[in-house]
């Protein structure tokens, strides 16, 4: 096998993990039974609104294999009713006075086995009394606007949280004063779902006898969730364990935690057995954790062929309940960062937020906090400016852009840039993609009829929150610990809090380690999703694993890498300033000047644990632990070009080809890095396509199964055609960024600039909503856009 | 995971017994062959039939074989020998262009053609092709077989002309000189039901179409015929504008309501374009054209 | 009902409802709980299996309707500590992250080379129709369709 790809440090390492997933030898939540175990089913609310009157539960307690049915007014007597979300809301568990969403859980079964547990949800008797359903985020601004948060003592409207805003609203009414072209668009980002392979689901395993609780639940975040399971439910946060296993997915969606668990939980203190509960893909895409149904509407200013400024006000449709996710200080995530990636002179942005009877969730669907949003907003602006201004969408950023030596940057609205040279990148993308004979051939096409799109994005994201001093959740400062140990035979154990849903974490961390310790990354095991066994920190979303955890390892490594020196000077009977690490192999502390003389970091280890004398004052053993909090977020960068073919007729749009050219810094497994690219970008033809939660008027739920929430096929994504640029980040300790979401941030801005590319010329559009379904591109060819909600 | 309500489970060892068994036990009882369509609406608990006949042992009912003046296609022939067969690829290419975009090919490893016609499903493909080819469906009763002209065959959305204590086993279609035949879908993605689809064939002789047939799916509350087309194709010679006057007729002759899929002028706008793709190809095809 | 299916080459005996859906007979046999579910409607894949070689989605499929024929898993693909080649080409080629749907993908393209052995190579839409029943929401297919290439080029070596 050659050098590359066994690589000591950094490179394309296949993975560690892949040995028991190409075997069918995952532990996946499912696939865990425990001895006695009872299975749950949620009773979930036929309607969107409606008072509940009464709530029979006899009949299905009288089926054989049925041990209880939990209600809310069995939760109250536990005071696990209502539980906190992550946005210091409240959500009802169990619905007891109304449901406020379509599919809202209003009763828990626990049975022998799954089958009679569903079977006996049919065997409960609601009475409902309808309410009128608020669907539309508008519409629940309304003064006569049904009020769906009643339970909350001050609330007197559909308002989830304060007006907020971010830049400067005199300094941006300047700008577009002296503006010689403005655009305004009403810009919808719809409601759409993660939906990670596996759905959400929780063993709880409630010992009475000595108060223990385990719980088995595939989440992004143990640590944290341990410590609201605390909260919730009065339990002591030392008799908690969660594990992860391995998970199935997770892109936001297993970040909050939900009515089911919480039942779960419920079930095993009232049963004293372990309760199972998994939800159905029906239940995962109506009930937990959706994504975006952003409502924006926005303006863009230019000067002198120079974008100068922008403006927007948003809806934020919440749902029922406020269960968003971000870090606490900032309600509106970071949708703040829509300047995007250039030398605006000013903007502002406001945010409100509204209840709706929708189901809760407003999680981070492959995004960093609203930053996807962010990007589409600002990159569908871009394209409509350069759209009113008759230049090349590409020119216009290429004029607009920060430049190179203006980073360290600090933003109109806050935020500072780390580094980059954007136009290199959108260079690398116009060549790969080779952009003047595209526009050649889009010329050539035209002229027979034929419809072809060329769609630019280019976007920067803020990832890796974050700075303890600006970034928390619920009073958690977002910073990651790591914990090394190297054994005395020169192995190594890293604990993470970070949590792998298949970034390939096993790999990476160990490539981390020994990248910095020289120890080969087989020998380094990478420990996670276990709370007892691992350091506190937030866990991964946000693209947050590299940047935070991967700091987190580096800085471990040395610290170890440090103690390493003391023993070795001590071994070689010199001072350490006279050693130099040197990578080898093998990798260790040699004597500068002298490379015969020195130590490997195995032997080291060994020494570490023998019974030969320590260095003054140094413990024996070879081992750190730190919490690292990042100085800054990584601010990775792309350039994205899509080329898509709508069919004249039936208005079916096609993604014939996709570039992305990203930069995220110092490349750990470029491997690993690549394929985060291919699957983001296969979600972002998704969301620009085809994913979509939609609503009728009275609140049912329209996409509520893979028949009609459709994901991308195989024959949707096109060979994906990637390059790369690599500007390090100048305060992480690797110099890397994150990328894990960049792919799906970038992606659905440029084929919704595409399609409105293919067919600006000879259909006059100059705005299409997503996703782009076949009736929708017809329906603005015919001149008739959708009207804004 | 979604389940199933309890259910008797019996398998049929030939075609008497599996309508023994359904004359037997009467409108609780469900056929189920490769079962797609079925287990799914169970799943839901939409439907909850007490007992299924598993009819996948009956392999006289999986065949496809030219008789003198037709084509005969048992009930449990699969997707995939559908989509496979050269006898149909030579007779009646449709099946070919359908079955290319029905479902995926995992899916059309244990789907039927009975099972889909039975299904009833107005977003179905396979009712628009046999539609469009004039095809019969054989009812098997336990006394008699009946004879069922695919028109007859869809009389509501999701209710078949198929009664109690009977079973399809055959498909027919009329083989006839000079044909060709075509099937255009436009779906929101691989594998999903027809925003719209149009089937068509049209039999040429001496230049002149003698027989047409038009049917589309997911525009009406059954499969579509679009009797009014085909009468203005008999005896014309194939162009471009009788094609699209074919179109025309088949957007104004369908009923869609408003979806997930789409509102009703673009399903009409589809029905329109589709036909007109359809007979184009078909006649193409007919007349050894195609590209 | 008394069922007794034929799992991998050895006969699994159990009593169920007749209900019992072939993926949740297969997952309830101690060891092999590599087989998946990711949907109820048969569109993600996540629970192929091959029937008599076949690749079949067992959660649309009675446990009952499988007695008779022959079920492979994900756990028959290794033989003797042999990984089949697609089970290698996958690791090669990166074609997996969170591992959910690929036993369900190993299943489907191990059918797909079967079906072209001594054939033709395989051309990438080919590969792409093949797992268009099969979601990923991970990889964006395109280490899969060369996880593809990669065990129809190997395996060819060996024979």
């Amino acid at each position: 096998m050659a050098i590359a790809d066994r690589p000591i440090g950094f490179g394309r390492l296949k993975r560690k993990e892949d040995a028991r997933f190409i075997r069918g030898k995952g532990t996946y939540l499912d696939d865990i039974r425990l001895p006695g175990m009872l299975h749950g089913a949620v009773l979930r609310s036929p309607f969107a609104h409606a008072k509940i009157t009464s709530i029979d539960t006899s009949r299905a307690l009288q089926l054989p294999n049925v041990a209880a049915v939990i209600t809310a007014k069995d939760l109250e007597t536990l005071g696990l009713a209502w539980m906190p979300t992550i946005s210091y809301d409240t959500q009802a568990v169990l619905a007891g006075d109304k449901v406020r969403f379509q599919h809202q859980e209003v009763a828990f079964v626990i049975a022998t086995d799954e089958y009679s547990a569903r079977d006996a949800l049919a065997l409960i008797d609601v009475e409902y009394d309808p309410l009128p359903a608020v669907v539309n985020a508008r519409k629940a601004l309304d003064p006569d606007a049904p009020l769906i948060r009643d339970d909350k003592p001050d609330q007197t409207d559909n308002i989830a949280s304060p007006l907020w805003e971010a830049g400067d609203a005199a300094a941006t009414d300047r700008v577009f004063a002296e503006a010689d072209t403005v655009v305004e668009r009403d810009i919808i980002y719809p409601r759409c779902h993660p939906a990670p392979l596996e759905t959400c689901g929780i063993i709880a395993d409630f010992n009475p006898q000595t108060g223990q609780l385990d719980i088995y639940n595939g989440n992004q975040a143990p640590n944290a969730h341990r410590t609201i399971y605390a909260h919730v439910a009065g339990l002591a946060e030392h008799m908690i364990r969660i594990m992860c296993n391995d998970i199935g997915g997770g892109f936001g969606n297993k970040v909050p935690i939900y009515p089911g668990y919480v039942c779960a939980i419920a079930g095993s203190i009232v049963a004293g057995k372990p309760v199972k509960w998994i939800e159905d893909r029906t239940e995962n895409l109506v009930s937990t954790g959706f994504a975006r149904d952003y409502i924006m509407h926005s303006e863009i200013c230019a000067k002198d062929g120079k974008i100068t400024g922008l403006r927007v006000d948003v809806i934020a449709d919440h749902g029922a309940f406020d269960s968003t996710a971000q870090p606490t200080k900032f309600p509106a995530g970071f949708f703040h960062i829509c300047c995007g990636s250039y030398d605006l002179e000013a903007s502002h942005v406001q945010v409100k937020a509204v209840y709706t009877n929708k189901a809760p969730g407003g999680v981070a669907y492959r995004c960093s906090f609203r930053i996807t949003e962010a990007v589409y907003l600002v990159e569908r602006m871009v394209g409509a400016l350069a759209l009113e201004m008759g230049v090349d969408p590409i020119e216009l950023r290429m004029q607009s852009f920060i430049k190179p030596d203006q980073f360290p940057y600090e933003t109109t609205t806050g935020w500072t840039y780390d580094s980059g040279d954007y136009g290199q990148t959108m260079k690398v993308a116009m060549q790969i993609a080779g952009y003047e004979d595209l526009r050649r051939e889009q010329a050539e096409k035209r002229a027979r009829g034929e419809l072809m799109g060329i769609g630019v994005s280019f976007f920067t994201e803020g990832v890796g929150a974050g700075p303890r001093k600006h970034m928390d959740i619920l009073g958690l400062a977002m910073n990651d610990g790591a914990d090394l140990r190297v054994h005395p035979s020169g192995k190594a154990v890293i604990s993470l809090s970070c949590q792998t849903q298949g970034q390939g974490h096993e790999t990476t961390f160990a490539q981390i380690v020994a990248e910095e310790l020289g120890i080969p990354p087989e020998d380094v095991q990478v420990r996670h999703g276990d709370t007892d066994k691992t350091p506190y920190g937030l866990g991964t979303y946000g693209s947050r694993s590299t940047p935070v955890s991967g700091g987190a390892a580096a800085v471990v490594s040395r610290k170890v890498r440090d103690k390493a020196r003391l023993i070795a000077s001590t071994m070689l009977e010199t001072r350490p300033e006279d050693l130099a690490w040197t990578k080898g192999p093998p990798a260790g502390w040699y004597v500068k000047g002298d490379p015969s003389k020195g130590v490997p970091i195995n032997e080291i280890a060994r020494y570490a644990y023998s019974g030969d004398p320590m260095p003054e004052g140094l413990e024996g053993g070879l081992d750190a632990q730190t919490i690292y909090d990042p100085p800054n977020l990584t601010y990775p960068y792309g350039a994205y070009i899509a080329v898509v073919d709508v069919d004249p007729d039936t208005a079916a749009v096609k993604v014939r080809r996709f570039i992305a050219v990203d930069d995220c810094g110092v490349r750990i497994n470029p491997m690993i890095v690549d394929g985060q690219i291919h699957g983001g970008l296969a979600e972002g033809i998704g969301i620009a396509l085809m994913e979509v939660i939609t609503f009728d008027s009275e609140g049912n739920c329209l996409n509520s199964s893979f028949m009609d929430y459709l994901i991308p096929t195989a024959l949707e994504c096109p060979d994906f055609e990637l390059g790369e640029t690599v500007t390090p980040c100048p305060h992480h300790p690797l110099g890397a960024k994150g990328v894990g979401e960049s792919p799906n941030v970038g992606s659905p801005p440029a084929i919704v600039n595409a399609v409105i590319d293919a067919l600006h010329e000879s259909h006059g559009v100059d705005h299409v909503d997503m996703p782009c379904t076949p009736a929708r591109v017809w329906a603005a060819m015919q001149g008739r856009p959708e009207p804004p909600q | 995971m979604q389940t199933p309500a309890p259910f008797e489970y019996e398998r049929a060892t030939s075609v008497q017994g599996a309508i023994a068994s359904l004359s037997r036990l009467g409108p609780e009882a469900r056929v189920i062959a490769g079962g797609y369509s079925l287990l799914p609406m169970m799943k839901l608990r939409l439907a909850n039939p007490q007992h299924l006949i598993d009819i996948n042992d009956l392999d006289e009912l999986a065949y496809i074989r030219e008789e003198t003046d037709r084509v005969s296609i048992g009930a449990l022939t699969r997707h995939v020998e559908l989509l496979e067969s050269d006898l149909l690829g030579l007779h009646f290419p449709v099946f070919r262009d359908a079955e290319l975009v029905i479902a995926d090919p995992v899916v059309r490893n244990r789907g039927t053609i009975g099972g889909s016609l039975c299904q009833g499903d107005a977003a179905e493909d396979l009712s628009a092709v046999c539609l469009a080819l004039h095809g019969e469906a054989v009812l098997r009763g336990p006394e008699r077989e009946r004879i069922v002209r695919l028109d007859e065959f869809h009389i509501g959305p999701y209710m078949t002309a198929v009664k109690d204590g009977e079973l399809l086993t055959e498909i027919r279609l009329p083989l006839k000189h000079g044909g060709g035949s075509a099937h255009e879908k436009v779906e929101r993605r691989a594998g999903d039901f027809a925003i719209a689809a149009a089937s068509a064939a049209v039999w040429v002789d001496g230049g002149k179409i003698v027989d047409a047939g038009v049917a589309l799916s997911a525009v009406g509350p059954t499969t579509v015929h679009v009797t009014r087309a085909e009468e203005h194709l008999r005896g014309a010679s194939p162009s471009e504008e009788l094609f699209e006057q074919a179109g025309a007729i088949a957007a104004e002759d369908c009923s869609p309501i408003p979806d997930g899929r789409g509102p009703v002028d673009y399903k009409r706008h589809l029905a329109g374009v589709l036909t007109k793709r359809a007979l184009k190809r078909a006649s193409a095809r007919a007349l050894k054209q195609e590209a | 009902m008394d069922l007794n299916l034929n799992i991998n080459g050895e006969q699994v005996s159990r009593a169920v409802e007749p209900r019992q859906l072939l993926v949740h007979y297969i997952r309830d046999t101690p060891g092999l709980t590599g087989t998946h579910w990711g949907c109820d409607t048969s569109n993600c894949g996540a629970c192929v299996v091959l029937i008599d070689g076949k690749p079949v989605k067992s959660c649309t499929m009675l446990a009952a309707m499988a007695e008779g024929h022959e079920i492979r898993t994900v756990e028959s693909l290794e033989r003797d500590g042999e990984l089949d080649p697609i089970q290698q080409g996958f690791h090669e080629m990166h074609a997996l992250h969170c591992g959910f749907c690929t036993p369900g993908m190993l299943m489907t393209t191990r059918a797909l080379l079967d079906e072209r052995a001594g054939g033709p190579p395989l051309s990438d839409d080919e590969i792409r129709m093949a797992i268009s029943g099969a979601i990923c929401r991970c990889t964006g297919y395109k280490n899969i369709v060369a996880a593809v290439r990669w065990a129809a080029e190997h395996q060819q070596q060996e024979v």
